[in-house]
């Protein structure tokens, strides 16, 4: 009974294993059939994270939506073909075998996270089908120690790249030539974020400190540094430390501008500092309808507006940019095949979507501009488009 | 040197937390034998209660500590009602892993039910700071020590001066005799877990309101460390505990004035392990030597 039942569950790994590798055997990847170019979605709709899936969802359909109404690509409509991977990794890889393997999709958009990610790269890569992440910053999404990852692309900023934006905002708007660092020495967003902050800052760094995520009292911290000469606090790290850093730090008089990147993005960072404490507190978002990076954004928010009867958030910005960076791709290439869809995305240049112009550098991140929000007393007052 | 001096008292504000905590662990051991691990869950809960007393009810501070101190003691009786008591002629090793499970279930329980995020305290007392010569004091910090203090004083005179103190006292030497004396041990035991959890859930209240920030796991670093700290005055001395507090807090707030902040979890626990090995009573402790 032990034999018949290996038997066939090695019968039935090979069946699951046979399209994609006769797909991959064959040239590479998907082609066009019939009168549609079908492209899946591979998105968190409900579990944890099913905010952010929502979200791009939102922005995907009215990009594809929008391409259908205007005639489609190279003359075909496109098919979106959506599915949940309930915000857990293994079922994002399997939606990636289906997807690619079972429903022929020429492309993926998602998933929205960058550990969903990470997991379907084996099978996206075995399939030979592109995909783009809308909001997957983690840098090892893409390459992978050292070597690029053919067929995986995103459409935001890496977290390193948040560093040289901050470094470069530092030094441009705020007129900062010294600096103090409180890092979180816990995670490798942070310390991504404080490295390439530091390779790109220019001035001196006048003092640099750690903590671990779940720390509550910076008071010793903040006392060593009260009275150091510089002009700005880097913090990288998540708005529950960043929340307190802020609060005990404005309680203390220190009134310095504090900087940090999108792990400020939540609003519970106001609440935690308590939003007359949050002032002078700038950091990197991906989309914002005060500094539009190109003039996309406007006719974007109003459709959005329409559709939705909402404004739209970076998310949604970001969704609805992967779909038009597809089109490009098949439109340079004058294709709508997995592999030349992949050639395509390497070489995106001056793609003009709603969150920046991007070109797609070497390592498969977009280059584009990034936008610096400033808050003053909890509220969002200025936004301002800063290039690497 | 000012820095060194206000690096000192931002020392002396955290100790107080831990000290307000360390009291409860000390006690219970020092009663039962006990090392309570979910105390620092009664001290997250104290947090929450005082939250939705502040935010629901819209109390104003003082009377939402008063009714999450009472609370707190009324919970910390009935855990140890349903989950110490069965067991307190078992081993020691079955109460302490019964604790640990406590502990997990109040976790999980609090993040089943109000989810795993932080949530931000009300502000009920308005923030002030004061500038004494050069230290830089804020209300909020007074308050948390001049609290502490006074709780610590009033358990003192309780354990010291009351009839329900001398119970503790002699169920703390022998159960067994005070039982034969006419003392009711079961209540003595839920008398003193009510007087610990209580001040665990002033702590957790203030702890609310200094940092604005709640959240369901709150109660498991703290509790440790108190847990250190009441190991370190010397398990069972209520100045023990007090002391070790202030000594823990200090040591913390030391190690990320020198620039060590990564290790400071490390240097408490490496004190602990110095202590015991050089002075396994504690700080306060005498070498009781045992009758065989």
């Amino acid at each position: 009974m032990k034999k018949f039942s290996f038997l066939f569950a090695s019968l039935f790994l090979l069946a699951a294993c046979g399209p994609a590798a006769g797909g991959g055997a064959s040239g590479g990847g998907n082609k066009v059939e019939g009168d549609t170019i079908k492209i899946g979605m591979n998105m968190e709709l409900s579990g944890d994270v099913s905010a952010y899936g929502n979200a791009e969802k939102e922005g995907i359909t009215l990009a594809v939506e929008e391409i259908n109404e205007a005639g489609g690509v190279l003359g075909k409509k496109l098919e979106l073909i959506e599915k949940d991977n309930k915000s857990e990794n293994g079922e994002a890889t399997s939606v990636a075998a289906n997807l690619t393997a079972k429903d022929k999709v020429v492309a993926v958009v998602g998933p929205a996270t960058s550990g969903a990610t990470k997991a379907t790269i084996p099978n996206m890569t075995k399939a030979a089908v592109p995909v783009i992440t809308p909001s997957g910053t983690d840098d090892s999404i893409t390459v992978v120690n050292d070597k690029v990852q053919e067929y995986i692309f995103r459409a935001c900023f890496q977290d390193t790249f948040q560093g040289v934006i901050l470094a470069n905002f530092a030094q441009d708007n705020l007129k900062a030539k010294n600096v103090v660092i409180i890092g979180d020495n816990s995670s490798d967003y942070a310390i991504g974020l404080t490295k390439s902050f530091k390779d790109t800052f220019k001035g001196k760094i006048a003092k640099e400190e750690t903590f671990t995520a779940g720390d509550k009292d910076f008071q010793a911290i903040l006392t060593k540094i009260k009275d150091l000469d510089y002009d700005a606090i880097y913090i990288p790290g998540y708005y529950a430390e960043a929340g307190l850093i802020i609060k005990q730090a404005r309680e203390m008089g220190i009134d310095k501008p504090i900087l940090g990147a999108d792990g400020f993005g939540d609003e519970k960072l106001v609440e935690i500092a308590g939003a007359k404490n949050v002032s002078e507190v700038y950091y990197t978002g991906h989309f914002s309808e005060k500094a539009p990076a190109t003039d996309k954004v406007t006719p974007f928010v109003e459709a959005f507006k329409k559709k939705y009867d909402k404004q739209p958030s970076a998310f949604n910005a970001l969704g609805y940019d992967s779909v038009y960076m597809l089109k490009q791709a098949m439109e340079d290439k004058d294709s709508a095949d997995s592999k030349d869809i992949t050639a395509g995305l390497a070489s995106l240049k001056d793609f003009v979507g709603v969150t920046g112009k991007m070109t797609m550098d070497k390592d498969h991140n977009p280059e584009k501009s990034a936008v610096v929000l400033g808050l003053t007393e909890g509220k969002e007052t200025s936004a301002d488009a800063v290039n690497p | 040197m000012e820095v060194v001096i206000q690096q000192l008292v931002n020392g002396l504000f955290l100790g107080s937390i831990y000290a307000l905590l360390a009291l409860g662990y000390t006690m219970v051991y020092g009663i039962i034998k006990l090392i309570n691990f979910a105390h620092g869950e009664i001290y997250m809960l104290g947090g929450f209660m005082g939250y939705f007393f502040i935010n629901k009810l819209s109390l104003g501070f003082f009377p939402a500590l008063i009714l999450s101190m009472a609370g707190a003691a009324v919970i910390g009786v009935v855990i140890e009602f349903l989950a110490y008591r069965p067991l307190r002629k078992s081993t020691r090793i079955a109460a302490l892993i019964t604790a640990i499970g406590v502990s997990f279930l109040l976790q999980n329980g609090m993040i089943y039910w109000l989810g795993p995020e932080k949530k931000s305290f009300p502000q009920a007392i308005e923030f002030k700071n004061y500038q004494l010569g050069f230290i830089q004091i804020s209300n909020i910090q007074v308050l948390i020590l001049i609290i502490s203090i006074v709780l610590m004083i009033a358990l003192q005179l309780i354990v010291k001066k009351t009839k329900m103190g001398k119970a503790m006292r002699a169920v703390s030497v022998d159960a067994d005799a005070a039982q034969l004396m006419g003392i009711n041990v079961n209540r003595t035991i839920s008398f003193t877990f009510a007087l610990g959890s209580a001040l665990a859930a002033a702590a957790g209240m203030l702890i609310g309101l200094y940092y604005n920030s709640i959240d369901p796991m709150m109660g498991v670093v703290p509790g440790l460390k108190s847990f250190v700290a009441a190991v370190l005055g010397g398990i069972g001395i209520i100045p023990g505990a007090a002391l070790g507090g202030f000594v823990i807090g200090l040591l913390e707030t030391i190690t990320i004035a020198l620039g060590f902040s990564d290790y400071k979890d490390a240097v408490v626990y490496a004190l602990l392990i110095i202590i015991l090995l050089i002075r396994p009573a504690g700080i306060l402790g005498k070498n009781i030597k045992e009758k065989v």
